[in-house]
Protein backbone atom coordinates (compact mmCIF):
# COMPACT_ATOMS: atom_id res chain seq x y z
CA UNK A 1 0.00 0.00 0.00
CA UNK A 2 2.99 2.11 -0.80
CA UNK A 3 0.89 4.50 -3.10
CA UNK A 4 -1.34 5.92 -0.23
CA UNK A 5 1.75 6.84 1.62
CA UNK A 6 2.10 10.64 2.17
CA UNK A 7 5.60 11.83 2.48
CA UNK A 8 7.51 15.04 2.67
CA UNK A 9 9.28 15.84 -0.59
CA UNK A 10 11.09 19.08 0.50
CA UNK A 11 10.53 21.41 3.71
CA UNK A 12 10.30 19.05 6.52
CA UNK A 13 11.70 21.55 9.00
CA UNK A 14 8.72 23.90 8.21
CA UNK A 15 6.23 24.03 10.87
CA UNK A 16 3.49 26.51 12.05
CA UNK A 17 2.55 26.12 15.83
CA UNK A 18 3.86 22.81 16.18
CA UNK A 19 2.49 20.90 13.14
CA UNK A 20 4.69 20.57 10.14
CA UNK A 21 3.66 21.78 6.80
CA UNK A 22 6.04 20.28 4.63
CA UNK A 23 5.32 19.74 0.84
CA UNK A 24 4.27 15.93 0.36
CA UNK A 25 4.23 14.18 -2.78
CA UNK A 26 -0.19 15.04 -2.00
CA UNK A 27 0.24 18.62 -2.50
CA UNK A 28 2.68 18.21 -4.99
CA UNK A 29 0.10 16.03 -7.07
CA UNK A 30 -2.63 18.60 -6.17
CA UNK A 31 -0.63 20.94 -7.60
CA UNK A 32 0.30 18.84 -10.99
CA UNK A 33 -4.21 18.54 -10.84
CA UNK A 34 -4.18 22.56 -10.92
CA UNK A 35 -1.21 22.87 -13.55
CA UNK A 36 -3.03 20.63 -15.95
CA UNK A 37 -6.27 21.75 -15.22
CA UNK A 38 -4.97 25.07 -15.97
CA UNK A 39 -3.35 24.46 -19.50
CA UNK A 40 -6.75 22.32 -20.45
CA UNK A 41 -8.99 25.82 -19.60
CA UNK A 42 -6.07 28.13 -21.19
CA UNK A 43 -5.87 26.30 -24.43
CA UNK A 44 -10.11 26.20 -25.09
CA UNK A 45 -11.37 29.35 -23.90
CA UNK A 46 -10.28 31.16 -27.02
CA UNK A 47 -14.02 32.04 -27.74
CA UNK A 48 -13.44 31.66 -31.46
CA UNK A 49 -16.98 31.63 -33.46
CA UNK A 50 -16.20 28.40 -34.88
CA UNK A 51 -14.26 26.19 -32.19
CA UNK A 52 -11.37 23.71 -32.53
CA UNK A 53 -11.54 20.57 -31.13
CA UNK A 54 -9.83 21.45 -27.82
CA UNK A 55 -12.31 24.33 -27.74
CA UNK A 56 -15.35 21.81 -28.55
CA UNK A 57 -13.60 19.64 -25.36
CA UNK A 58 -13.41 22.79 -23.03
CA UNK A 59 -17.01 23.73 -23.84
CA UNK A 60 -18.59 20.02 -23.50
CA UNK A 61 -17.54 20.40 -19.69
CA UNK A 62 -18.91 23.71 -19.03
CA UNK A 63 -21.94 23.02 -20.63
CA UNK A 64 -22.33 19.95 -19.13
CA UNK A 65 -22.34 21.49 -15.52
CA UNK A 66 -23.96 24.41 -16.92
CA UNK A 67 -27.46 22.23 -17.56
CA UNK A 68 -27.15 20.29 -14.62
CA UNK A 69 -27.27 23.07 -12.88
CA UNK A 70 -30.19 24.65 -14.66
CA UNK A 71 -32.44 21.87 -14.39
CA UNK A 72 -31.02 21.26 -10.98
CA UNK A 73 -31.78 24.47 -9.44
CA UNK A 74 -32.96 26.86 -11.93
CA UNK A 75 -31.76 30.47 -12.73
CA UNK A 76 -30.95 31.15 -9.51
CA UNK A 77 -28.03 28.45 -9.63
CA UNK A 78 -26.12 30.56 -12.28
CA UNK A 79 -24.28 32.38 -9.90
CA UNK A 80 -22.74 28.57 -8.30
CA UNK A 81 -21.69 27.44 -11.24
CA UNK A 82 -18.30 28.62 -11.01
CA UNK A 83 -17.55 26.67 -7.83
CA UNK A 84 -19.30 23.32 -8.89
CA UNK A 85 -17.62 23.57 -12.14
CA UNK A 86 -13.88 23.86 -10.31
CA UNK A 87 -15.13 20.86 -7.87
CA UNK A 88 -16.30 18.87 -10.54
CA UNK A 89 -12.97 19.65 -13.15
CA UNK A 90 -10.57 19.09 -9.64
CA UNK A 91 -11.41 15.88 -8.73
CA UNK A 92 -11.78 14.65 -12.36
CA UNK A 93 -8.60 15.53 -13.35
CA UNK A 94 -7.23 14.62 -9.33
CA UNK A 95 -8.67 11.22 -10.00
CA UNK A 96 -7.62 10.08 -13.74
CA UNK A 97 -4.23 12.23 -12.80
CA UNK A 98 -3.59 9.31 -10.06
CA UNK A 99 -4.48 6.66 -12.49
CA UNK A 100 -1.71 7.70 -14.70
CA UNK A 101 1.28 4.78 -15.42
CA UNK A 102 3.65 7.65 -14.56
CA UNK A 103 5.95 4.91 -12.80
CA UNK A 104 7.07 3.94 -16.16
CA UNK A 105 8.85 7.15 -16.30
CA UNK A 106 9.94 6.83 -12.88
CA UNK A 107 7.49 8.94 -11.29
CA UNK A 108 5.26 7.11 -8.78
CA UNK A 109 1.17 8.73 -9.03
CA UNK A 110 -0.54 9.78 -6.10
CA UNK A 111 -4.07 9.79 -6.22
CA UNK A 112 -4.92 13.00 -4.11
CA UNK A 113 -8.72 12.16 -3.20
CA UNK A 114 -7.84 8.76 -2.45
CA UNK A 115 -7.19 10.49 1.28
CA UNK A 116 -10.11 11.49 3.72
CA UNK A 117 -8.18 15.08 4.39
CA UNK A 118 -8.43 16.09 1.00
CA UNK A 119 -12.07 14.51 0.20
CA UNK A 120 -13.31 15.83 3.80
CA UNK A 121 -11.73 19.49 2.95
CA UNK A 122 -14.30 19.62 -0.52
CA UNK A 123 -16.80 18.25 1.16
CA UNK A 124 -16.79 20.83 4.04
CA UNK A 125 -16.41 23.32 1.57
CA UNK A 126 -19.91 22.59 0.00
CA UNK A 127 -21.49 22.31 3.49
CA UNK A 128 -19.84 25.79 4.49
CA UNK A 129 -21.46 26.81 0.87
CA UNK A 130 -24.99 25.03 1.68
CA UNK A 131 -24.95 26.36 5.34
CA UNK A 132 -23.83 30.40 4.28
CA UNK A 133 -26.59 30.24 1.64
CA UNK A 134 -29.06 28.96 2.74
CA UNK A 135 -29.02 31.34 6.25
CA UNK A 136 -28.05 34.52 3.75
CA UNK A 137 -30.96 34.09 2.12
CA UNK A 138 -33.78 32.37 4.58
CA UNK A 139 -32.47 33.36 7.64
CA UNK A 140 -33.75 31.29 10.43
CA UNK A 141 -37.05 30.42 7.86
CA UNK A 142 -33.68 27.50 7.06
CA UNK A 143 -35.05 25.56 9.32
CA UNK A 144 -38.32 24.98 7.94
CA UNK A 145 -35.17 22.22 5.59
CA UNK A 146 -36.13 20.25 8.38
CA UNK A 147 -39.85 20.66 8.59
CA UNK A 148 -41.67 19.06 5.21
CA UNK A 149 -44.71 21.08 4.49
CA UNK A 150 -48.47 19.80 3.99
CA UNK A 151 -47.01 17.65 7.33
CA UNK A 152 -49.19 17.44 10.77
CA UNK A 153 -47.62 19.05 13.84
CA UNK A 154 -47.31 15.55 15.67
CA UNK A 155 -45.11 13.85 12.94
CA UNK A 156 -42.45 16.92 12.06
CA UNK A 157 -41.89 16.31 16.09
CA UNK A 158 -40.35 12.84 14.87
CA UNK A 159 -39.06 13.95 11.75
CA UNK A 160 -37.33 17.15 12.76
CA UNK A 161 -34.57 15.34 14.55
CA UNK A 162 -34.08 13.18 11.24
CA UNK A 163 -34.03 15.34 8.57
CA UNK A 164 -31.37 17.12 11.19
CA UNK A 165 -29.43 14.45 11.01
CA UNK A 166 -29.11 13.16 7.69
CA UNK A 167 -27.89 16.77 7.13
CA UNK A 168 -26.02 16.58 9.18
CA UNK A 169 -24.66 13.65 8.18
CA UNK A 170 -23.70 14.95 4.13
CA UNK A 171 -20.55 16.40 4.05
CA UNK A 172 -19.42 12.79 5.52
CA UNK A 173 -21.70 10.56 3.19
CA UNK A 174 -19.73 13.04 0.47
CA UNK A 175 -16.58 12.48 1.79
CA UNK A 176 -16.78 9.04 2.22
CA UNK A 177 -18.14 8.35 -1.28
CA UNK A 178 -14.86 9.49 -2.74
CA UNK A 179 -12.46 8.81 -0.75
CA UNK A 180 -13.67 4.94 -0.35
CA UNK A 181 -14.64 4.59 -4.06
CA UNK A 182 -10.99 5.72 -5.05
CA UNK A 183 -8.81 3.66 -2.36
CA UNK A 184 -10.94 0.37 -3.15
CA UNK A 185 -10.28 0.76 -6.80
CA UNK A 186 -6.64 1.11 -6.23
CA UNK A 187 -6.44 -1.43 -3.60
CA UNK A 188 -8.23 -3.88 -5.99
CA UNK A 189 -6.03 -3.14 -9.20
CA UNK A 190 -2.86 -3.46 -6.35
CA UNK A 191 -4.70 -6.89 -5.63
CA UNK A 192 -4.54 -7.75 -9.25
CA UNK A 193 -1.13 -6.94 -10.24
CA UNK A 194 -0.15 -9.09 -7.37
CA UNK A 195 -1.63 -11.64 -9.08
CA UNK A 196 -0.22 -10.71 -12.26
CA UNK A 197 3.56 -10.69 -10.65
CA UNK A 198 3.39 -13.94 -8.57
CA UNK A 199 1.87 -16.25 -11.65
CA UNK A 200 5.03 -14.93 -13.40
CA UNK A 201 7.75 -15.03 -10.45
CA UNK A 202 6.12 -18.96 -9.69
CA UNK A 203 8.30 -20.25 -13.48
CA UNK A 204 5.72 -22.96 -13.44
CA UNK A 205 4.30 -24.11 -17.05
CA UNK A 206 1.20 -24.81 -15.90
CA UNK A 207 0.64 -22.09 -13.14
CA UNK A 208 1.83 -19.35 -14.88
CA UNK A 209 -0.40 -19.35 -17.41
CA UNK A 210 -3.37 -20.59 -15.61
CA UNK A 211 -2.96 -16.94 -13.08
CA UNK A 212 -1.26 -14.80 -15.38
CA UNK A 213 -3.20 -14.52 -18.45
CA UNK A 214 -6.71 -14.54 -17.04
CA UNK A 215 -5.48 -12.25 -14.12
CA UNK A 216 -4.10 -9.79 -16.18
CA UNK A 217 -7.15 -9.59 -18.92
CA UNK A 218 -9.35 -8.77 -15.63
CA UNK A 219 -6.93 -5.55 -14.86
CA UNK A 220 -7.06 -4.26 -18.19
CA UNK A 221 -10.94 -4.40 -17.84
CA UNK A 222 -10.94 -3.37 -14.00
CA UNK A 223 -8.80 -0.24 -15.08
CA UNK A 224 -11.06 0.86 -17.52
CA UNK A 225 -13.73 0.04 -14.97
CA UNK A 226 -11.75 2.43 -12.64
CA UNK A 227 -11.47 5.15 -15.18
CA UNK A 228 -15.52 4.93 -15.20
CA UNK A 229 -15.76 5.43 -11.52
CA UNK A 230 -13.25 8.12 -11.74
CA UNK A 231 -15.56 10.26 -14.13
CA UNK A 232 -18.67 8.50 -11.64
CA UNK A 233 -17.40 9.92 -8.34
CA UNK A 234 -16.36 12.83 -9.80
CA UNK A 235 -20.00 13.56 -11.60
CA UNK A 236 -22.00 12.27 -8.17
CA UNK A 237 -19.98 14.66 -6.00
CA UNK A 238 -20.87 17.52 -8.60
CA UNK A 239 -24.70 16.64 -8.78
CA UNK A 240 -25.08 16.29 -5.14
CA UNK A 241 -23.09 19.42 -4.28
CA UNK A 242 -25.81 20.94 -7.04
CA UNK A 243 -28.88 19.17 -5.23
CA UNK A 244 -27.48 20.44 -1.78
CA UNK A 245 -27.24 23.99 -2.95
CA UNK A 246 -30.85 23.92 -4.48
CA UNK A 247 -32.25 22.81 -1.03
CA UNK A 248 -30.72 25.88 0.41
CA UNK A 249 -31.25 28.27 -2.14
CA UNK A 250 -35.49 26.98 -2.47
CA UNK A 251 -36.05 25.17 0.49
CA UNK A 252 -38.33 22.53 -0.83
CA UNK B 1 -13.03 -16.15 20.53
CA UNK B 2 -10.22 -13.62 21.26
CA UNK B 3 -10.56 -9.72 20.10
CA UNK B 4 -8.52 -10.39 16.89
CA UNK B 5 -10.35 -12.98 15.60
CA UNK B 6 -13.71 -11.67 16.26
CA UNK B 7 -12.41 -8.35 14.43
CA UNK B 8 -11.39 -10.39 11.68
CA UNK B 9 -15.30 -12.45 11.42
CA UNK B 10 -16.69 -8.68 12.16
CA UNK B 11 -14.73 -7.80 8.83
CA UNK B 12 -15.81 -10.54 6.49
CA UNK B 13 -19.41 -10.13 7.46
CA UNK B 14 -19.33 -7.00 6.93
CA UNK B 15 -17.42 -7.51 3.67
CA UNK B 16 -21.54 -9.06 2.14
CA UNK B 17 -22.43 -5.77 2.53
CA UNK B 18 -20.54 -4.88 -0.49
CA UNK B 19 -22.40 -7.63 -2.44
CA UNK B 20 -25.89 -6.34 -1.35
CA UNK B 21 -24.64 -2.64 -2.99
CA UNK B 22 -23.69 -4.94 -5.90
CA UNK B 23 -27.34 -6.10 -6.21
CA UNK B 24 -28.53 -2.66 -5.19
CA UNK B 25 -26.72 -1.24 -7.91
CA UNK B 26 -27.49 -3.65 -10.49
CA UNK B 27 -31.04 -2.75 -9.73
CA UNK B 28 -30.91 1.01 -9.71
CA UNK B 29 -29.45 0.43 -13.29
CA UNK B 30 -31.37 -2.27 -14.39
CA UNK B 31 -34.75 -0.82 -13.54
CA UNK B 32 -33.60 2.16 -15.18
CA UNK B 33 -33.08 0.45 -18.61
CA UNK B 34 -35.86 -1.11 -18.66
CA UNK B 35 -38.19 1.70 -18.47
CA UNK B 36 -35.64 3.60 -20.28
CA UNK B 37 -36.41 1.08 -23.37
CA UNK B 38 -40.12 1.63 -22.61
CA UNK B 39 -39.99 5.59 -22.99
CA UNK B 40 -36.11 6.06 -24.53
CA UNK B 41 -37.81 9.80 -25.23
CA UNK B 42 -38.04 10.40 -21.06
CA UNK B 43 -34.78 8.38 -20.56
CA UNK B 44 -32.27 11.24 -21.10
CA UNK B 45 -34.41 13.30 -18.51
CA UNK B 46 -33.89 11.10 -15.85
CA UNK B 47 -29.98 10.72 -15.62
CA UNK B 48 -29.61 12.91 -12.73
CA UNK B 49 -31.99 10.49 -10.84
CA UNK B 50 -29.90 7.75 -11.88
CA UNK B 51 -27.15 9.24 -10.60
CA UNK B 52 -28.79 10.00 -7.36
CA UNK B 53 -30.23 6.33 -6.85
CA UNK B 54 -26.18 4.95 -7.76
CA UNK B 55 -24.97 6.95 -5.01
CA UNK B 56 -27.31 6.24 -2.48
CA UNK B 57 -27.00 2.64 -3.11
CA UNK B 58 -23.19 2.29 -3.85
CA UNK B 59 -22.57 4.54 -0.37
CA UNK B 60 -23.79 2.02 1.50
CA UNK B 61 -21.69 -0.85 -0.17
CA UNK B 62 -18.78 1.61 0.35
CA UNK B 63 -19.48 2.15 3.76
CA UNK B 64 -19.79 -1.65 4.63
CA UNK B 65 -16.18 -1.87 2.96
CA UNK B 66 -14.85 0.97 5.00
CA UNK B 67 -16.34 -0.70 7.89
CA UNK B 68 -14.45 -3.79 6.57
CA UNK B 69 -10.94 -2.31 6.35
CA UNK B 70 -11.37 -0.77 9.95
CA UNK B 71 -12.05 -3.58 11.50
CA UNK B 72 -9.14 -5.66 9.74
CA UNK B 73 -6.47 -3.12 10.49
CA UNK B 74 -8.03 -2.77 14.23
CA UNK B 75 -6.81 -6.78 14.09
Amino acid sequence: MHQFLVEPLFGQDWAIGGQSIAFTNSAAWMAVTLVVLWIFMLGGMKRELVPGRWQMAVEGFTGFITEMMDSNIGPAGRKYVPYVFSLFMFILFANILGMLPTALFGVHAFTVTSHLTVTGVLALLTFAIVLIVGFWKHGFHFFSLFAPSGVHWTMKVFLFPIELVSFMMRPFSLALRLFVAMTAGHVLMKVLAGFVISGVNAESIILTPLVTIPSFALMIGITVLELLVAAIQAYVFALLTSLYLNDAINLH
Amino acid sequence: MDAQSAALIGAGLAAIGAGMAALGVGNVFGSFLESALRNPAAADGQQGRLFIGFAAAELLGLLSFLIAILLYLKA
